[in-house]
């Protein structure tokens, strides 16, 4: 706790003077972030010649929308001091529904509506066990994430479902204009809606209260297992529709569908300078990590690196970014001295 | 406390002894002891990385690395004894520990000296590691007939009745029983998960006390790696993925406190034993393995609700406390 404690009274420091608007804007974290995807996406256009190619970048960005979407949520529920290792699970689960339904001949609009409440169902069980019976939201999402897969397991063990309805492929596959594709404009609608609900209204600032002081949000009369529970169910419905996108772009399911994402969407959250112990975060910094993330990845691909590969730079990546902050603060401390 | 605990223990053993008398009702050879005893064995490294897992989650920490880590331990052993096969036996088993320690240790130099959070740190070396075994093996797989036999056939070695790997994982449950309630760094991992502040004040060094622990954790999963692989006789990139979250169960099962300072060496073994029941189980009274991951799923969500209720405190909450925040951290 003695850690916790220095970090949250160094993110509560007030500084004697605040520095310009402009030092204060090139001094965060956002910025900083959009240099590095900048540099990237740079070296990736010297490192392939197939790299600046405007239907090359919009093929690149299915990398990282549909985890992005999640990861939206899950920056909400990262910055009230919660987390949901399920979401990958739920992905899994949504999935094999919809793919259930797409075999007995349900159509496209059926479908996007089963996806979508299997995803708001699996929130609701999470945001209950949490927010409910107050459990450790860590440990109920292991749980769930090993119970929702496995549903997904019991119903289609080793086979896979295919033969989804031919309109249904435009959520993955189709282009709103030119070279935008659906999820990239989804996206995009998403990211402004989710950034007006965490940074311009009351919700948004319950969130961030909670997250810095749960204790003096409730003598505030913030509801925080009303807010809570609300965060799980979104981080649930944004699966819902990640699952329906990525159903729709793979035109398949199998259960193993989306293995691994959990941990992917957590780095990209942090990687966008969320504070993992809660409290801090904004919308375009995920925004920026997803374009980060995607970049390395696909920059990577292009240069023929296979993707376990790529993990290894996406954990370093997670450590490092996190751990330079630190590095500098102390730094800075040690010189101060 | 203590006796809550007790009480908790006997009531898993209760729970245990009524799963298998049950399923022995529908497979009859399933209560024999010869079945039992296999069933000892094929849980044993889950009980030794349970053990491990057990420690830092004491400490309040998490580790997810430990399948990574055996894979990646796993590998480099078989790798270098399909190399050069006159290596001795002994030389290999330290290796495995040393690097699962080494491995280990760099979480814990990661979660001591820049005071990354654990769950962070161990989410990104859980990709760094496995993806390393990957970058070492090049993707191959190191196949049965390229390692040697004595290597394989170790954890198999039969002593008073029992494999090896039986005693190996008896071994390592009396030895954590020991270093956790004879020793000072047992007190101190107790002491740094329970209450750190005050653990600050009696003058523990907590992030030392994590790193140990991780490092601890690192070393159990380097063995476990090596006896992975010769048990299984097979090294691949993929092997035991997944695996931490079992452990985790594990632990959970067994009544350690995701919050730290609460548990017990006799808990983690017998969460690992109840784990190990139900995987034997299901092919036996016929149900499909596919359905393994949704039961221990389920299993892990009932613990967490019994835990919660074991651990709440008398007395009616009105507002939560602030160390209850903390358990997300």
């Amino acid at each position: 706790m003695s850690d916790i404690v220095t970090e949250t009274k160094a993110r509560q420091a007030i500084p004697d003077r605040l520095g310009t608007p402009v030092s204060r804007l090139l001094g965060s974290w956002e910025v900083l972030l959009f240099g590095v995807a900048v540099v990237i996406f740079i070296a990736n256009s010297f490192a392939s010649p197939y790299f600046l190619n405007a239907w090359n970048l919009s093929d690149a960005t299915f990398n990282f929308t549909e985890k992005a979407m999640i990861a939206f949520a899950m920056a909400m529920l990262i910055i009230v001091g919660e987390i949901d290792l399920s979401v990958a699970a739920i992905i899994a689960l949504a999935s094999t529904a919809m793919g259930a339904a797409a075999q007995m001949g349900i159509s496209t609009p059926g479908l996007v509506a089963i996806g979508l409440s299997v995803g708001l169902a699996c929130g609701a069980i999470n945001g209950t066990l949490v927010s409910i019976l107050k459990l450790p939201s860590i440990v109920v999402t292991i749980g769930t994430m090993s119970l929702f897969r496995g549903i997904s397991y019991i119903t289609l063990g080793d086979q896979a479902y295919g033969k989804y309805p031919a309109d249904f492929a435009f959520f993955g596959q189709g282009y709103v204009v030119w070279v935008f594709s659906f999820e990239f404009v989804l996206f995009i609608v998403l990211a402004v809606i989710f950034g007006i609900v965490l940074h311009a209204t009351n919700f948004g600032r319950q969130v961030f209260v909670i997250g810095n002081n749960e204790f003096a949000a409730r003598f505030s009369g913030i509801p925080v297992e009303r807010i809570k529970f609300k965060l799980f169910l979104l981080t649930g419905l944004m699966s819902g529709i990640a699952a329906v996108c990525l159903t729709s772009r793979l035109g398949s399911t199998r259960p193993s569908i989306a293995q691994g994402w959990e941990l992917e969407i957590v780095t990209m959250v942090v990687l966008g300078g969320v504070s993992i112990l809660g409290g801090a975060g904004t919308i375009a910094g995920v925004v920026i990590a997803a374009f980060v993330m995607g970049l390395v990845t696909f920059g990577l691909g292009l240069l023929n690196v296979p993707g376990i590969v790529m993990s290894i730079f996406v954990g370093l990546l997670l450590i490092t970014t996190i751990a330079l902050p630190i590095v500098v603060r102390r730094i800075k401390f040690m010189s101060k001295k | 406390m203590k006796k809550l605990l007790k009480h908790r223990e006997l009531l898993l053993v209760g729970i245990i002894a009524l799963m298998v008398a049950g399923f022995a009702t529908r497979a009859p050879g399933f209560a024999t002891p010869g079945n039992l005893a296999n069933i000892f064995n094929d849980t044993s490294i889950l009980i030794i990385l349970a053990l491990g897992q057990m420690t830092v989650i004491l400490t309040k920490s998490i580790d997810l690395s430990v399948a990574a880590n055996l894979a990646f331990t796993g590998m480099a052993v078989a790798m270098m004894d399909a190399a050069y096969p006159g290596m001795p036996l002994a030389l290999l088993v330290v290796l495995a520990v040393g690097i699962g320690a080494v491995l280990g240790a760099i979480n814990g130099m990661l979660v001591w000296w820049l005071r990354i959070p654990p769950i962070v740190v161990t989410l990104g070396t859980l990709t760094i590691y496995r993806g390393m075994a990957f970058v070492l093996s090049g993707g191959a797989w190191v196949n049965s007939h390229q390692m040697t036999p004595g290597f394989l056939n170790l954890p198999r070695l039969p002593v008073l009745g029992l494999p090896l790997l039986s005693w190996m994982a008896i071994g390592i449950v009396l030895m954590m029983w020991l270093v956790l309630t004879r020793t000072p760094f047992g007190r101190a991992t107790y002491a740094s998960g329970g209450n750190p502040t005050a653990a600050v004040y009696a003058g523990i060094d907590i992030g030392r006390t994590r790193f140990f622990a991780f490092t601890l954790s690192g070393a159990l999963a380097g063995l476990a790696g090596y006896l992975w692989v010769s048990r299984y006789a097979v090294a691949y990139v993929d092997v035991a993925a997944g695996f931490e979250l079992d452990t985790v169960a594990a632990c959970v099962i067994g009544g350690i406190s995701i919050a730290g300072g609460i548990g017990s060496v006799a808990g983690a073994l017998l969460g690992a034993l109840f784990l190990g029941v139900i995987k034997n189980a299901l092919p036996v009274i016929g149900i499909s393995p596919f359905a393994q991951m949704a039961i221990s799923g389920i299993v892990i969500v009932a613990a967490v609700v019994f835990n919660a209720r074991a651990e709440r405190k008398a007395g009616r909450i009105i507002l939560r406390d602030r160390g209850a925040k903390e358990v997300s951290a």
